[in-house]
C-alpha cells in the first residue's frame, strides 16, 4: 500500500458567504429529491387507478387526511419551483442572464413565481372540488 | 466499443481519449438528456395539470375513464418517461457528488436505475391496463 498523498482540497460550501443563487442551488437539488422519490405517490395513484374501486379508495383517503395534503401541497410546490429554476437553468445554459441584477431577477423570480404557481393551483383545485 | 479495440490502432493518448468524460465516463449525453427532457417536461406540464384538474374530485371509475382516453394516455406516458429519465440522471449527479467509496457508488447508481425503471414501468403499465380497458 503507498501512503496517501496529501493533496489541495478544494474549499467546500462552509468557506463561502451565504448569497440567494447559492442557496436556490441547494433548494434545486433537494426539491429534485423531493421530487424523485415523489413519483412513488404518482406510480401509487396511477396503479390504483387501473386496480379498482377498493385501491383507489385508500389513495382517497390519503390525499383527503391532513398529513397526505401536506405532501401532496408540498409535493406541487417542489415541482412549481423545480420548474421555474430549472427554467431559469436553461436561461443561462443559453448564456444569458449573468449579471449580478439578472441572475437575481431570475432567482428571485423561480422563488416567488414557484410559490406564486403553488397556490394558484391549489385555489382552482378546490374551486373545482378538491375541498370535498 | 471494447477496451482492446480502443487500445490497439489508435492515435489517441490514453488522456486524450478519456478527456472531458467526466465521472459518468459518457461524456455530455447526460448533460444534453437532462436538458431534452427537461424542456419536453416544461412544455408537458400544463396538460398535465389540466388532467389532474379534470380528476380531482372524481370516483375510481370516472377517473379511469379519463386516464383511459387516448389524448390523455398520451400525455401522461411522454411525462413520466421524460420525468423516469430526468430524474435518474438527477440522482446519478448527486450520488457522484457525495458517494466517494467506489463500491458504495456504483451499488446506488444500479439501485438508482432500477428505481426509476421500476416507477417509469409501473406507471406505464398502469396507463396501458387503463387504455385497454381491463
Amino acid at each position: 500500500m503507498t501512503a496517501r498523498i496529501e493533496r489541495p482540497l478544494s474549499p467546500h460550501l462552509q468557506v463561502y458567504r451565504v448569497t440567494l443563487t447559492m442557496a436556490l442551488s441547494v433548494v434545486h437539488r433537494a426539491t429534485g429529491i423531493a421530487l424523485y422519490f415523489g413519483t412513488l405517490l404518482l406510480a401509487w395513484w396511477l396503479i390504483a387507478a387501473a386496480s379498482g374501486p377498493a385501491a383507489y379508495s385508500h389513495v382517497q383517503a390519503f390525499t383527503g387526511s391532513f398529513i397526505g395534503r401536506l405532501i401532496v401541497f408540498g409535493y406541487t410546490w417542489a415541482l412549481m419551483h423545480h420548474l421555474l429554476s430549472g427554467i431559469r437553468h436553461f436561461v443561462w445554459d443559453l448564456g444569458y442572464g449573468f449579471k449580478a441584477n439578472e441572475r437575481e431577477a431570475l432567482t428571485w423570480g423561480a422563488l416567488l413565481g414557484g410559490i406564486a404557481l403553488t397556490l394558484l393551483i391549489w385555489i382552482i383545485a378546490y374551486a373545482i372540488g378538491g375541498g370535498r | 466499443m471494447s477496451a482492446t479495440e480502443t487500445t490497439k490502432r489508435s492515435m489517441r493518448t490514453p488522456l486524450g481519449r478519456v478527456h472531458n468524460l467526466g465521472a459518468a465516463h459518457s461524456g455530455t449525453s447526460d448533460f444534453w438528456r437532462q436538458r431534452l427532457t427537461g424542456v419536453a417536461m416544461t412544455l408537458l406540464i400544463i396538460p398535465v395539470l389540466v388532467v389532474v384538474m379534470m380528476l380531482i374530485g372524481r370516483n375510481q371509475a370516472g377517473a379511469a375513464q379519463i386516464l383511459g382516453s387516448l389524448p390523455i394516455a398520451v400525455i401522461l406516458l411522454l411525462f413520466i418517461f421524460a420525468s423516469a429519465w430526468h430524474m435518474k440522471i438527477g440522482m446519478q449527479v448527486v450520488i457522484e457528488d457525495y458517494v466517494h467509496s467506489e463500491k458504495l457508488k456504483l451499488a446506488s447508481i444500479m439501485l438508482n436505475n432500477f428505481f426509476s425503471i421500476a416507477v417509469a414501468l409501473a406507471s406505464t403499465y398502469a396507463i396501458l391496463k387503463l387504455s385497454s380497458g381491463v
